[in-house]
């Protein structure tokens, strides 16, 4: 397993951006070959979804993502398992809502996917208040529980999530749902900016990042960009494994050419 | 008031499943730390939710702490709703029962349900908050109107979310929102029914929160929401102890029966009863009884009882109310089962029918279909968990003029079976 934070920081120091595309687990026959080959275009790390049926935070990109993968089989498990199997090459991280690990149970959870090898966990719905039973489970298997500070959090929440947050912290780009848009204002710098503030961990923003120029603009903030809907709507129209590597391909360009 | 407390328990592993602590009776106060009923309740929104439920706590909380907002609301709701509503005394049905029947008369208040002492003091609150927006989730569209009727009146703008099954299922009541000036968007995404419709409804509010209240239209969601519904229903459980005390020398009822979908109405009246000795029932749909058949969760911001799979995937309630439609239950409901304070049963659809037509025939009334499983409930139970001469008071929680046609259809198809 490789562990999500040093790894992140390390390529930081190297003066790398980080770039943390997102892929709905169980979405399609060849969802792991496409993991694989997001990974090979130049991914510094890979979020996977773990499919809700009531994914709240998300937007129609990423709730169909979650209905084909649910369609075709995919649970929990079965998602855990074929990562597990897979030498990816770069940390990977789990992204699902409370009640899969609410469900699973936290230890259990948190056990399986330290014996899958996969370093991280972000739920989207488990807020500092409520993060008590699954953290302290995540902790002991040594999987680390990425959090999210948003344009809306206060000041001084946000050293309060930076403080419990592993892995990286998780910039909402903007209020909303997960989804591409053709600009982001001035929320993103600023939600950065308190983070930095607070923390030297690695910043990496999310949530409406959706093109090579986007990524490259936040990232004369930001240490890196998770984007999710802009890869996962060229899996679900179909480009397949060859199409999303293309596209991080563009993303990587992009953020080394910053 | 005191807090339900309860030592915290960690249900993470679903092996434990229905294994709860009770802790101490629920007299249905104020909240525990973090909107905990017991284990059930609390805060599972995305950290863009967080700031604004807490601006929610903090600002229901003074302005129920605030004689002159109180006032305000009691004046609108005597004004404007109608109320108080009577109880009414069943004479022929008690007869026909055998035990003493009450009815609680919400089906008279304005718009025909109790989901306007709800979304009045709602909409007030978001005028106090300096808010000008109201987003609303519906099933029936019971919610959606009533939302839609505080809007106009407080001449806030509207948007309700409605799956697109049941703005089918219920055109008309997509119209009577629209009349009233809101904007009905139907939600095509998972079920495309209720549990779609609040998922659409909370992400309009991340992306909108500075100007807009989320109207939450039952004691679910994520806190101070099941707290807060609770108490702004609770003027229908007090109005009916006070009614009901001067209509039996003092005494209080030996049964109290609503129904349960999320649970408003029911939570409102059994507010007005928990201290007292009543036996308190809640009745849900056969095809969405979480507390019979749910296991704990969390949706829709909530720990509670929900209609799932093993792998935690929500499931689909089904029932002929429209509004009893919901896969969960108020996390305080799960709270009063699991603590025996409460007793929760279930209505078979025939039952319901049946007893819709019974209450039609014998008092002059059309009840909705979801008061009418309460209804069936008593209907049944009458001379064998309920003895003959107790006393049972029923919140007819709304009126029936909305399910007529669909009672129609479901009777002729009944005659085409036979």
């Amino acid at each position: 397993m490789i562990a999500l934070e040093p790894w992140l920081r390390e390529r930081r120091s190297a003066g790398r951006k980080l770039l943390v595309p997102y892929l709905m687990g169980g979405m399609g026959e060849d969802w792991v070959e496409a993991l694989q080959a997001v990974a090979d275009a130049g991914a510094d790390a890979v979020e996977v979804g773990i499919p809700f049926s009531d994914p709240m935070m998300d937007g129609p990109v990423i709730q169909e993502a979650g209905v084909r993968a649910l369609d075709r089989g995919a649970t929990p498990t079965r998602v855990i398992d074929a990562l597990a199997s897979e030498e990816v090459g770069v940390p990977v991280a789990v992204m699902t809502y409370y009640n899969i690990v609410f469900r699973t149970g936290h230890r259990r959870m948190a056990q399986s996917l330290r014996a899958a090898g996969i370093g991280a966990a972000i739920v989207a719905d488990l807020p500092l208040e409520e993060l008590g039973p699954w953290a302290a489970e995540a902790d002991a298997a040594e999987v680390a529980t990425v959090l999210l500070v948003a344009p809306s959090t206060p000041e001084p929440r946000v050293a309060q999530i930076c403080a419990r947050s592993r892995g990286f912290v998780y910039a909402v780009a903007r209020m909303g749902v997960t989804g591409e848009r053709e600009s982001l204002g001035s929320e993103t710098t600023d939600v950065v900016r308190r983070i930095r503030q607070v923390t030297d961990a690695p910043v990496c923003v999310g949530v409406g990042v959706s093109t090579p120029a986007q990524a490259r603009a936040v990232c004369e903030v930001a240490d890196g960009v998770v984007v999710g809907s802009a890869l996962v709507r060229r899996l679900l129209e179909g480009g397949g494994p060859d199409a999303a590597a293309e596209f991080v391909g563009q993303l990587r360009a992009a953020l080394d050419a910053g | 008031m005191s807090a339900p407390g309860g030592p915290p328990a960690d249900q993470g592993s679903p092996s434990v499943g229905h294994a709860f602590s009770p802790g101490p009776p629920p007299e249905m106060g104020t909240p525990g730390p973090d909107g905990r009923f017991g284990e059930f309740g609390g805060r599972f929104v995305p950290e863009s939710l967080v700031p604004a439920c807490m601006q929610l706590e903090e600002a229901f909380a003074a302005a129920w702490a605030d004689a002159s907002f109180r006032t305000e609301l009691s004046s609108v709701l005597r004004d404007y709703g109608g109320r108080p509503t009577p109880v009414t005394e069943c004479a022929r049905l008690s007869e026909e029962l055998g035990v003493r029947l009450l009815l609680k008369r919400e089906d008279l208040v304005h718009g025909g349900s109790h989901k306007l002492n709800n979304v009045l003091g709602q909409a007030l609150l978001t005028l106090r908050m300096g808010k000008g927006r109201l987003v609303a989730e519906t099933g029936a569209g019971q919610h959606g109107v009533a939302t839609a009727t505080a809007a106009a009146l407080l001449g806030l703008e509207c948007t309700v979310y409605m799956g697109e099954l049941d703005t089918e299922r219920q055109e008309l009541n997509v119209f009577r929102m629209e009349l009233l000036g809101a904007e009905v968007r139907p939600v095509r995404s998972g079920s495309r029914t209720l549990k779609d419709a609040v998922n659409e409804a909370l992400r309009d509010w991340v992306a909108s929160v500075d100007r807009t209240h989320y109207c939450l239209g039952s004691v679910m969601g994520p806190h101070p929401f099941p707290y807060m519904v609770r108490e702004l229903q609770r003027v229908v459980g007090e109005e009916a102890r006070a009614q009901c005390q001067a209509l039996l020398g003092g005494a209080d009822p030996d049964v109290v029966v609503a129904c349960v979908g999320g649970g408003s109405n029911a939570a409102g009246t059994f507010a007005g009863f928990a201290d007292s000795g009543a036996r308190l029932v809640g009745v849900e749909a056969a095809g969405g009884a979480a507390v019979s058949d749910g296991i704990p969760g969390v949706l829709h911001g909530m720990k509670s009882l929900l209609l799932q799979d093993e792998e935690g995937q929500i499931l689909e309630a089904e029932s002929i109310s429209a509004g009893l439609d919901y896969p969960g239950i108020g996390p305080e409901h799960a709270w009063l089962a699991a603590s025996g304070r409460a007793q929760y049963a279930k209505a078979t659809d025939e039952e319901v029918l049946g007893a819709f037509r019974l209450l039609a025939r014998t008092e002059g009334i059309l009840p909705a279909l979801e008061p009418a499983h309460a209804l069936a409930w008593v209907v049944r139970e009458a001379g064998r968990s309920v003895p003959r001469g107790s006393t049972v008071l029923v919140t007819l929680s709304g009126r029936g003029d909305k399910d007529v046609a669909q009672v129609r259809e479901l009777l002729a198809s009944e005659r085409d079976e036979r």
